[in-house]
């Protein structure tokens, strides 16, 4: 994993001061959607080998909530973006 | 009584007497060696007992590669078990004893397991301790526990203190030898911001043990020289006593940096360890180049060394080896140190080599014997002749000390560590670092360059093309004049066939060439299971010196090449590191952050003895006068709070406040029960439910 990550925050910070929480890439379904794709949303997870969305929590800087998209395998980070701005422009 | 203090050189302060002890025994030393050069110089060459078959065994290197010279440091809680005597600094009142013997090492009990070795061969463990079950955690495996192993570790609180620090820098240069003096030299004049790190406390690497002259003047001179330069410079960070020991992603390094471990009592105010993280634009890998033993019958008897330690113990600190030593090479580097310990007035009994026609000029009066292998050693504790043999005539020779040069490998440690394989070199005869992009080059010895003046050279050139890369002038300097070089080559021998005793392959380990031909036949051939299997190269040295014979016998006993065998993985960190130096200041109450409610100094007043509960301190009963164990308080509070009332303090728990038309509804829906909607006032505690119902 990689070692620093560019907070939009806060800077270029060490990767331990970062929580991760779960992949950024599921949405929830309407409330009135089948059991099926409640299942998915709530029980199952890809674990890619490659690009992959995730929120990342600042836990020990900004505290904000953060989309890191990174590579699994190379470990390459392409974008840190803060959560809210994934959001509003719909990302989300 | 034989090895022992020359009546001069070495770069040690011969002025500055220091005294030790080892196994409880006074003996003197010399400020600026380690601790194995010291023993040498006392003529103690046995300093342990192998980890499976307690055989006795000797120092072999003069570096970190050691497998055998290991002793534990220091009185009581602050012992350091494992360390290395060959990179431990000599300090004044230094306490080193001996490990892994009982009731001495002289004497030792555990050394009966050597005439039970036929049947503690390769996987012994896996086919003998099978059954019954129930067996193994009673009785197999504390009597192998007890048996086998190294050091102990102590049980006691680390009174120890270690910090963990960041740094930051456009280069950092790994090894203060040749190659990275010249680096951090040509980086450091055009104003790149250098980290240069070494292990050892004295910087120079193999400069200090050289005999070739550079610019007319010694080696060693040579590097204080760069050294002054460089200290003078306001951009360059030297750091001594400091292994890197890790690559990690966006090319930040891990370092550890001993503040305090060559004191005999630490300041408190320091740590005795620091730990480092090293955000580096550039790195550059100037680690050098490792001699690999010979596998030959008998190979592992005090007294069998390394030649290029050999050279370095004479050359560096002054000792000699052996009053009459053998050399058994396959290279020029055997004749090199043949003619350092002939020069220092060390009788050399011959030069075995194993090429059939070998052009290197051995010194005068010395014998040399081509085409042969030595296929025995004699003695017990210590060596006294080697039998070799060439086409079936077999001769004993007289000696007290071996050294064996067998090639040499680069330390390509860091360059592998995240992911990249090793690649064969079949003109080197050994394993290269492969191309990694820029962010971490490999220059010198360890990128097989091995003569001195193609380390200076290429340390300079790789410096300024990094230095143009990063926008910095790359202005180029004249290089420093080298004097006679030596040829580094030498023919591969995997392994000196004819061998009358056990050939180890790995010394820590004590794994020998048949462990890894039984391996072979048992279809654990491929290099990760033969490790895995024989253990050969997962003892706390990783192999640094077994690792490429394991791989060339492998590949020899198949007929295929080195190439199709491949190396094991690389891993950090590149010598062991203290557990206390990763925790760094985050331990006992410092490990985590304290959380104390608003109620906290009413209940320590009030006696409360507290409980974590997560973070936060909560009390777990109050203590009145008198009552003796937690039960009596305990069972006093229940009967008051069944008969009265009690407080309870949950201000620690978390609190939202829910409002709004539907909000009873809204809770309903997150909690396991219905909630009491409309019930002002009312209490209730109850498990809310996450987006999986649970």
């Amino acid at each position: 994993m990689a070692s620093l990550i560019h907070c939009p925050h806060c800077g270029v910070r060490p990767s331990q001061e970062f929580s991760i929480r779960g992949d950024a890439s599921v949405v929830r379904p309407a409330p009135d959607a089948a059991d099926e794709a409640w299942h998915e949303y709530v029980h199952l997870r890809s674990n890619p080998r490659g690009r992959h969305r995730e929120h990342w929590h600042h836990v020990a800087g900004c505290r904000r909530w953060l989309v890191v998209e990174r590579d699994t395998f190379t470990h390459d980070v392409f974008s840190v973006t803060d959560g809210a701005a994934v959001a509003r422009e719909g990302g989300r | 009584m034989t090895a022992y203090r020359l009546g001069s050189g070495g770069v040690v302060d011969r002025s500055n007497t220091l005294s030790f002890k080892f196994d409880g025994r006074a003996m003197k030393g010399y400020a600026g060696e380690t601790l194995a050069s010291a023993l040498l110089a006392n003529d103690q060459l046995l300093v342990g007992r192998s980890f499976k078959y307690h055989r006795p065994r000797g120092i072999v290197t003069a570096g970190p590669s050691e497998p055998n010279a290991l002793v534990a440091i220091g009185k009581g809680a602050a012992t350091d078990p494992n360390t290395k005597a060959t990179v431990a600094e000599l300090y004044a009142g230094l306490d080193a004893r001996s490990q892994n013997r009982w009731p001495s090492l002289k004497y030792d009990i555990g050394a009966l397991n050597g005439l039970l070795s036929p049947f503690l061969s390769a996987g012994f463990y896996y086919k003998t301790f099978m059954w019954p079950a129930a067996f193994w955690e009673k009785v197999y495996e504390p009597l192998i526990r007890r048996a086998a192993g190294l050091g102990r570790a102590v049980l006691e609180h680390d009174p120890h203190s270690y910090e963990k620090c960041w740094a930051h820098c456009d280069l950092i240069v790994v090894g203060a030898g040749p190659t990275g003096l010249m680096a951090a030299l040509t980086a450091g004049r055009v104003g790149l911001r250098v980290i240069l790190a070494d292990e050892d406390f004295r910087l120079g690497g193999s400069l200090l043990a050289e005999t070739t002259r550079i610019d007319d003047r010694p080696a060693v001179d040579f590097a204080e020289a760069c050294l002054a330069e460089l200290r003078a410079l306001p951009n360059i960070t030297i750091m001594p006593r400091t292994t890197v020991f890790g690559w990690y992603d966006d090319n930040v390094f891990g370092a550890l940096e001993r503040v305090q471990k060559h004191v005999v009592a630490p300041q408190a105010k320091l740590p005795v360890e620091r730990l480092w993280r090293i955000v580096a634009k550039r790195a550059l890998l100037a680690t050098g180049a490792e001699e690999g033993p010979l596998v030959f019958g008998g190979n592992d008897r005090p007294g069998v060394m390394m030649a290029g330690a050999m050279r370095t113990y004479a050359n560096r600190f002054g000792v000699a080896a052996g009053r009459s030593v053998a050399i058994f090479t396959n290279g020029s580097a055997g004749y090199r140190t043949a003619s350092d310990l002939s020069a220092h007035g060390v009788e050399v009994a011959a030069i075995i080599d194993s090429r059939d026609a070998p052009r290197d000029a051995a010194p005068a009066g010395v014998r040399v014997i081509p085409s042969a292998s030595v296929i025995d050693t004699r003695g017990r504790q210590r060596v006294c002749g080697l039998v070799v043999e060439r086409a079936g005539f077999e001769e004993t020779i007289a000696c007290d000390a071996i050294g064996m040069s067998g090639g040499w490998n680069p330390v390509i440690h860091l360059a592998c560590q995240r992911g990249a394989k090793a690649v064969w070199s079949p003109e080197l005869n050994t394993f290269l670092a492969p191309d990694i992009g820029n962010g971490l080059v490999v220059a010198g010895s360890a990128a097989g360059r091995y003569s001195l003046g193609g380390c200076l050279r290429d340390g300079a050139e790789r410096a300024a093309r990094i230095a143009g890369d990063l926008g910095f002038p790359s202005v180029g300097n004249p290089l420093p004049a080298v004097g006679d070089e030596v040829d580094p080559s030498f023919t591969a021998l995997w392994y000196a066939p004819g061998a009358k005793a056990k050939a180890f392959v790995d010394f820590q380990n004590d794994v020998d060439v048949k462990d890894l031909g039984l391996a072979l036949r048992e279809g654990f051939g491929h290099v990760e299971h033969a490790k895995r299997y024989t253990t050969a190269g997962m003892a706390t040295d990783q192999g640094k010196l077994s690792a490429i014979n394991t791989t060339g016998l492998l590949a020899a006993m198949q007929g295929i090449s080195p190439a199709d065998v491949g190396t094991t993985t690389f891993r950090p960190f590149y010598t062991p590191v203290a557990f206390g130096a990763l925790a760094g200041t985050a331990r006992d109450e410092r490990a985590a952050p304290v959380r104390k409610s608003p109620l906290y100094g009413w209940a320590e007043k009030n006696g409360a003895i507290f409980v974590d509960s997560g973070l936060w301190y909560r009390p777990a009963y109050f203590a009145r006068h008198g009552e003796k164990t937690w039960r009596e308080s305990t069972d006093r509070e229940v009967v008051n709070v069944r008969q009265h009332v009690g407080l309870c303090d949950v201000s620690t728990l978390g609190k939202i406040e829910i409002f709004g038309p539907d909000a009873a509804e809204f809770l309903n829906r997150l909690y396991c029960n219905p909630q009491p909607a409309g019930r002002q006032g009312a209490l209730r505690a109850d498990a809310a439910r996450g987006r999986n119902s649970l």
